[in-house]
C-alpha cells in the first residue's frame, strides 16, 4: 500500500486546529527553515481511509489469538479505555501538583497513584512501589539502580548481577546499562541450580535476577534456598514480572524474600500493547531498599489529602519526567478494581490451566523438553521436524496462515527451534482446541507437504519478507 | 469471573486431559511456605462500579482552570481522527510487530512515522520511540559515550531542568561526568559552551527552543563540537520545529524532542513520546527499534524490523539500550495528528501559538514591576519577572481560577521571582486578558 507521502497531494489542506491565522511573523528570518516539511497534505478522509486500510493488515487480541510466550496477550476490556478518557484525567498537567497551593486540584489523580502502588505492594508483598518506570525494562533499570544505590550507601564494593541463561534479553541489557558486569549460570533441569550459583556466588556480587516461573514456564523451587545464599554475601534478589500472571494470589514475591520487583502492567493487567508501547513497570522494593526509591512519592496526610513527597535525601532521583505512564496504570488500576483479590487468583489459575491443557495435547507431537507440569506457558521444541527441513519459523508462518498469532519462537535460547506459548486466562477452549489442531495438522504437513510450510504464509497481505536486504539497504524513510 | 470464559465443565475436561484431580494440584510446587501471608485485597466490582468510582476521582481533579503551565509539555488542540484511528483494536492490541506478516499496518505506520519526524527534524534516521524526551536525552547521551569512548557530557543550563535531574539520576552509578554551563539570564550561553568543549568531550547537550523559550541557531556551536570530535544533541519542540530552522541544517548528530504536543493529552504526565532522530554516521548506535522497507518473495513492498542486532532480544548485554516495549501506539498518534492537521495545520498552530505568546508578553510586561527575562526571540513561551515572588502569585491566581505557569525557582536559584508562560492556539484572547487583570490585581 502506497505510503500517506505518495498520497499526498501539494495544496490539499487537512483539518485546522481553529480558525484565524497568524499575520506578523515574530521570528527573524535567519532562525526559520526554508521550503517545506514535507508532512502530509490530505484531506480529512484521505487520512481516515488510510489508517483503516493500514489497521486492517495487522493481527491483534481483538482479532485473533495471540499465545506469544512470555508476553499474557490477555483480553483488553474496553472499558478501561473509557476511563483513561475521563477528561478529569486527560486535561491534567503534570506540572499542577507541584504548585503551591495547587495538589488540591488533583487530589483524584494522586489518589489513583496512591492506590495503585498500595494494590500492587499487596499482590506482591512488597513495602512500597514507586509508579515511575514506563515500561518493564525501564522497571529493571530502575531496580537495579536502587540495588546499586543500596550498596553505594553501605559502602559495599560490588561489581556483578546474576543472571540464569533462561532469563529475558532484557535483564543482562538493564544491569549492564546500570553499570554492571553480568555474570550467567547455566540451568539445570530447566531451572536455576544452586550448585551452579555456588560457583560463582562472591563478595562482589550485588544481586541477582530471577525470573519465576521462568521463561520455560517452570517454577523457580529452590528459591527458598537461593535467597539463602544471596543473603549471606548481602546480594539482592530481583525479580522480573513478566510472568507475574501465572502466581497472583499464589505467592508474594516479597514473603519468599525478593528485594525487588517490576510488573509490566501492560501484560499482567491487561493495558493494551499498543503494536509494542505504552507499557508501565512500577517496582515494588523491600523495606531496605524504601529509602532510595525514585522521587517523587505521593503521600498522604492524616487528613486524607494527598500530597507529592520530594523529601528523600537517598532518593536515586527521577528516572520519568514526572509520575509514569499515568494514563496506562490508570487502566490497570480499574482492571484490579474490577477482578478484586479473587478475580486476580482465578486469572492465575486459569492461565495455567490452560497453558498445561495445551502442553498435554501438544506433547505427542512434538518435543516438550521439560514435559512436566508448567505454570502459564511452556516451550516445545521443533528440532525432530527441523531435521526433516521444517523449522520453528516455518510453523510459525503455517500458524498465521491459519489465522493465529504466532507464538514466540528462538526463546528462551537453551531450547534448539523453541516454540514458546502463553494462551492467557481470557481464550475460550474451542479456540485452544483449534489452534492445537492447526498445529498438529502443520506438523503432519512435515512429512507430506514440507514446502507448504516453509512458503507460509500465502493468505496474509505480504509473503515473507526480506530481512538481509532491508538491513543492507536502509530504506527507513519515505525519500522526499 | 469476568474475562475467565471456562465454564466448570470445561474446566474439568482440561484437567482430565492433563491428568490432574484439582486446579490446586498444579501449583504443587508452590510449596505452603511459599504462600502468600496476606492476600487481603477489595472483592471485585463490577464494569459499573469502577466506572462510578473512577468518575468520582476524575471529578475530584480541576479541568477547568485557564491554564499557561509548559514547561516543555502543552494543551495543543487534537483533531478528532487521532483518537478514531488509534482506538482501532487492530492497531490497539496488537504486539510488537515481531512477525512482519501479521503486523504490515503497524510497521508501515512507524516507517510513515519515521519519515516524519526526520523530516520535521531535518534528520536522517529516526527510531520507533523510546518513553519521553528525557530518555530520549538520555538514550542520545549514551550514545555519544559509545562512540567517542569519552566519559565528559557538556550540558547548558537552559536545557530543560526535569531533564537535567533526569541525566543527573541515571548517571549516578556510571562513569560519566556531567559538567553544566550556566544560563546568562535565560539565554543559552553559546561561548561559554563552546569554551566548555574539549577533547574529552564526548556529547553537547542544548534545547532550542531553550527552557525560558528562547530560539537560537546552534551552527556556530555545533561546528565548535565537530572540530573537537564531539556530539552535538539537541532537543527540540515538535510543533514549533514546523517554523524554526532544523537541527539537520545546525549540524546536530542527534536530535530528540518530547513528542507529547503532537497529538497526546497532557493525561498527568504519561504516557508521553521520546522522539530519537541521528545522522548517518550515529545510526549504528540508535537504541530501541526501526522498521524499513524491503520486498516480499513475489516482490511486493513491504516492511520489517530491521539492524535488530543493536537490540536486547538479540544482543543482550552487548545491546546499545536495554528498551523493549517503548512508546509504539504514541507514535502512531503523532503520526496520525501530523496527517489530520497535515503541514499548513502544523504550521497554523505553531504561528497561531506564538502569535498568543506575543500578545500575552507584552499584556503582561505592560504592568508595573513585570519584566521579560528572556531576551530576544521566543516562540510560544517566555520567562518574565515579578516584582515578588513567583510561587505566591501562582497560589493566589491558581486559587481564581488561573494557573499562571511555572516557577522558575523550583530548579534556578535566584529567580524565586521568575515565572514561565507558555501559550498555544488554544490560548484565547480573552484568557489573556483576564490573566492580565489578575496578576496585576494580585501584585498591588
Amino acid at each position: 500500500m502506497k505510503t500517506i507521502f505518495e498520497k499526498s497531494v501539494a495544496g490539499r489542506e487537512g483539518c485546522w486546529p481553529c480558525e484565524g491565522i497568524a499575520e506578523e511573523a515574530y521570528i527573524p528570518s535567519e532562525l526559520l527553515r526554508d521550503g517545506t516539511i514535507g508532512l502530509p497534505s490530505a484531506s480529512e478522509l484521505d487520512v481516515v481511509r488510510h489508517f483503516t486500510k493500514l489497521s486492517q493488515s495487522n493481527y491483534g487480541v481483538d482479532g485473533n489469538f495471540y499465545p506469544l510466550g512470555s508476553c499474557t496477550m490477555k483480553y483488553n476490556p474496553k472499558f478501561t479505555e473509557i476511563v483513561a478518557g475521563l477528561p478529569g484525567f486527560t486535561r491534567l498537567h503534570p506540572v499542577l501538583p507541584q504548585l503551591q497551593g495547587a495538589g488540591g486540584l488533583c487530589q483524584g489523580a494522586l489518589e489513583v497513584m496512591y492506590e495503585t502502588e498500595r494494590l500492587l505492594a499487596e499482590i506482591t508483598g512488597m513495602a512500597a512501589y514507586t509508579m515511575h518506570p514506563m515500561a518493564g525494562a525501564h522497571g529493571e533499570l530502575t531496580g537495579v539502580m536502587l540495588i546499586a544505590a543500596y550498596h553505594r550507601d553501605k559502602g559495599n564494593k560490588k561489581t556483578k548481577i546474576i543472571i540464569p541463561d533462561s532469563a529475558h534479553g532484557t535483564n543482562p541489557a538493564s544491569a549492564t546499562i546500570a553499570g554492571y558486569d553480568i555474570v550467567s549460570i547455566e540451568s539445570k533441569d530447566g531451572i536455576v541450580d544452586p550448585d551452579a550459583l555456588a560457583e560463582v556466588l562472591d563478595d562482589e556480587v550485588a544481586g541477582m535476577m530471577m525470573t519465576c516461573p521462568n521463561t520455560l514456564g517452570l517454577f523457580e523451587k529452590h528459591l527458598p534456598e537461593i535467597v539463602k545464599m544471596l543473603r549471606k554475601v548481602d546480594a539482592l534478589l530481583y525479580y522480573d514480572g513478566a510472568n507475574l500472571n501465572a502466581i497472583m494470589g499464589k505467592m508474594r514475591v516479597g514473603d519468599v524474600g525478593f528485594d525487588v520487583v517490576h510488573w509490566n502492567l501492560h501484560k499482567t493487567m491487561a493495558t493494551p500493547h499498543g503494536g509494542g508501547g505504552p507499557g508501565s513497570g512500577p517496582v515494588g522494593v523491600s523495606e531496605r531498599l524504601v529509602p532510595y526509591l525514585p522521587i517523587s512519592r505521593v503521600a498522604k496526610q492524616e487528613d486524607g489529602q494527598y500530597f507529592l513527597d520530594y523529601n528523600h535525601p537517598k532518593s536515586i532521583g527521577y528516572v520519568a519526567p514526572f509520575y509514569g505512564n499515568f494514563g496506562v496504570y490508570l487502566k490497570a488500576y480499574a482492571y484490579i478494581l474490577r477482578l478484586g483479590g479473587t478475580g486476580l487468583t482465578r486469572a492465575s489459575e486459569n492461565a495455567v490451566l490452560a497453558a498445561n491443557y495445551m502442553r498435554k495435547r501438544l506433547s505427542d507431537h512434538f518435543e516438550v523438553p521439560y514435559d512436566r507440569i508448567c505454570m502459564h506457558e511452556f516451550v516445545a521444541s521443533a528440532s525432530a521436524q527441523a531435521k526433516k527441513g521444517v523449522r520453528a519459523l516455518d510453523f510459525a508462518k503455517g500458524l498465521l496462515d491459519k489465522g493465529h498469532h504466532a507464538p514466540t519462537i528462538y526463546f528462551p535460547l537453551i531450547v534448539p527451534e523453541a516454540i514458546m506459548i502463553e494462551p492467557t486466562e481470557t481464550e475460550n477452549k474451542a479456540t485452544l482446541d483449534q489452534f492445537i489442531d492447526d498445529l498438529i495438522e502443520l506438523a503432519e504437513t512435515v512429512d507430506t507437504n514440507p514446502e507448504a510450510l516453509t512458503s507460509a504464509p500465502v493468505n496474509l497481505p505480504v509473503t515473507r519478507l526480506d530481512e538481509t536486504t532491508a538491513a543492507r539497504a536502509m530504506e527507513l524513510t519515505d525519500d522526499l | 469471573m469476568p474475562y475467565v470464559p471456562h465454564t466448570e465443565d470445561e474446566v474439568r475436561e482440561m484437567l482430565a486431559t492433563i491428568g490432574v484431580d484439582s486446579v490446586d494440584a498444579l501449583f504443587a510446587e508452590i510449596t505452603e511456605d511459599m504462600r502468600p501471608k496476606s492476600f487481603d485485597l477489595p472483592e471485585g466490582l463490577s464494569e459499573m462500579e469502577v466506572l462510578s468510582k473512577l468518575e468520582a476521582m476524575a471529578a475530584k481533579n480541576a479541568t477547568d482552570r485557564i491554564s499557561f503551565l509548559g514547561a516543555g509539555f502543552y494543551d495543543h488542540y487534537i483533531p478528532a481522527a487521532v483518537d478514531a484511528l488509534t482506538m482501532r483494536g487492530e492497531f490497539y492490541t496488537a504486539y510488537t510487530p515481531y512477525q512482519p506478516e501479521a503486523s504490515q499496518g503497524t510497521l508501515q505506520a512507524i516507517f510513515e512515522y519515521q519519515t516524519a519526524v526526520t523530516r520535521l527534524l531535518g534528520m536522517t534516521y529516526a527510531n520507533a520511540s523510546v518513553y519521553d524526551g528525557g530518555t530520549a536525552l538520555y538514550e542520545a547521551m549514551m550514545m555519544a559515550v559509545r562512540k567517542t569512548k569519552r566519559r565528559k557530557i557538556v550540558v547548558s543550563e537552559a536545557l530543560n531542568p526535569i531533564y537535567r535531574v533526569m541525566l543527573d539520576s541515571y548517571t549516578s552509578n556510571l562513569d560519566v561526568k556531567l559538567v553544566t554551563v550556566p544560563h546568562k539570564n535565560g539565554m543559552t550561553d553559546i561561548e561559554g559552551l563552546k569554551n566548555a568543549i574539549d577533547s574529552e568531550t564526548a556529547a553537547l547537550l542544548v534545547q532550542n527552543p531553550n527552557f525560558f523559550g528562547s530560539i537560537n541557531d546552534f551552527t556556530t556551536l555545533f561546528a565548535a563540537a565537530k572540530a573537537q570530535k564531539a556530539v552535538s544533541i539537541i532537543s527540540s519542540y515538535p510543533v514549533l520545529q514546523t517554523l524554526l530552522k532544523t537541527p539537520g541544517d545546525m549540524g546536530a548528530d542527534i536530535a530528540v524532542a518530547e513528542g507529547q504536543s503532537l497529538g497526546l493529552p497532557l493525561s498527568f504526565g504519561g504516557p508521553y513520546l521520546g522522539i530519537m532522530t541521528c545522522t548517518k554516521k550515529m545510526v549504528r548506535q540508535m537504541p530501541g527499534r526501526m522498521v524499513g522497507r524491503t520486498k516480499d518473495s513475489e516482490g511486493r513492498t513491504g516492511y520489517v524490523l530491521t539492524l535488530q542486532a543493536r537490540e536486547q532480544h538479540i544482543r543482550r548485554q552487548k545491546a546499545t539500550s536495554n528498551i523493549c516495549s517503548n512508546q509504539s501506539l504514541c507514535a502512531l498518534r503523532a503520526l496520525v495528528h501530523m496527517c489530520a492537521l497535515g503541514e499548513q495545520g502544523m504550521k497554523r498552530a505553531a504561528r497561531l501559538s506564538i502569535e498568543r505568546a506575543h500578545i500575552c508578553a507584552e499584556r503582561l510586561t505592560a504592568i508595573d514591576g513585570v519584566d521579560m527575562l528572556t531576551q530576544g526571540p521566543f516562540g510560544n513561551e517566555f520567562a518574565i519577572t515579578l516584582p515578588t515572588n513567583a510561587f505566591d502569585a501562582i497560589a493566589k491566581l491558581t486559587a481564581r481560577g488561573y494557573v499562571p505557569g511555572f516557577p522558575l525557582g523550583r530548579y534556578y536559584e535566584g529567580l524565586e521571582n521568575g515565572l514561565l508562560v507558555a501559550c498555544t492556539e488554544k490560548t484565547s484572547e480573552e484568557h489573556i486578558g483576564i490573566f492580565a487583570e489578575m496578576l496585576k490585581g494580585a501584585l498591588k
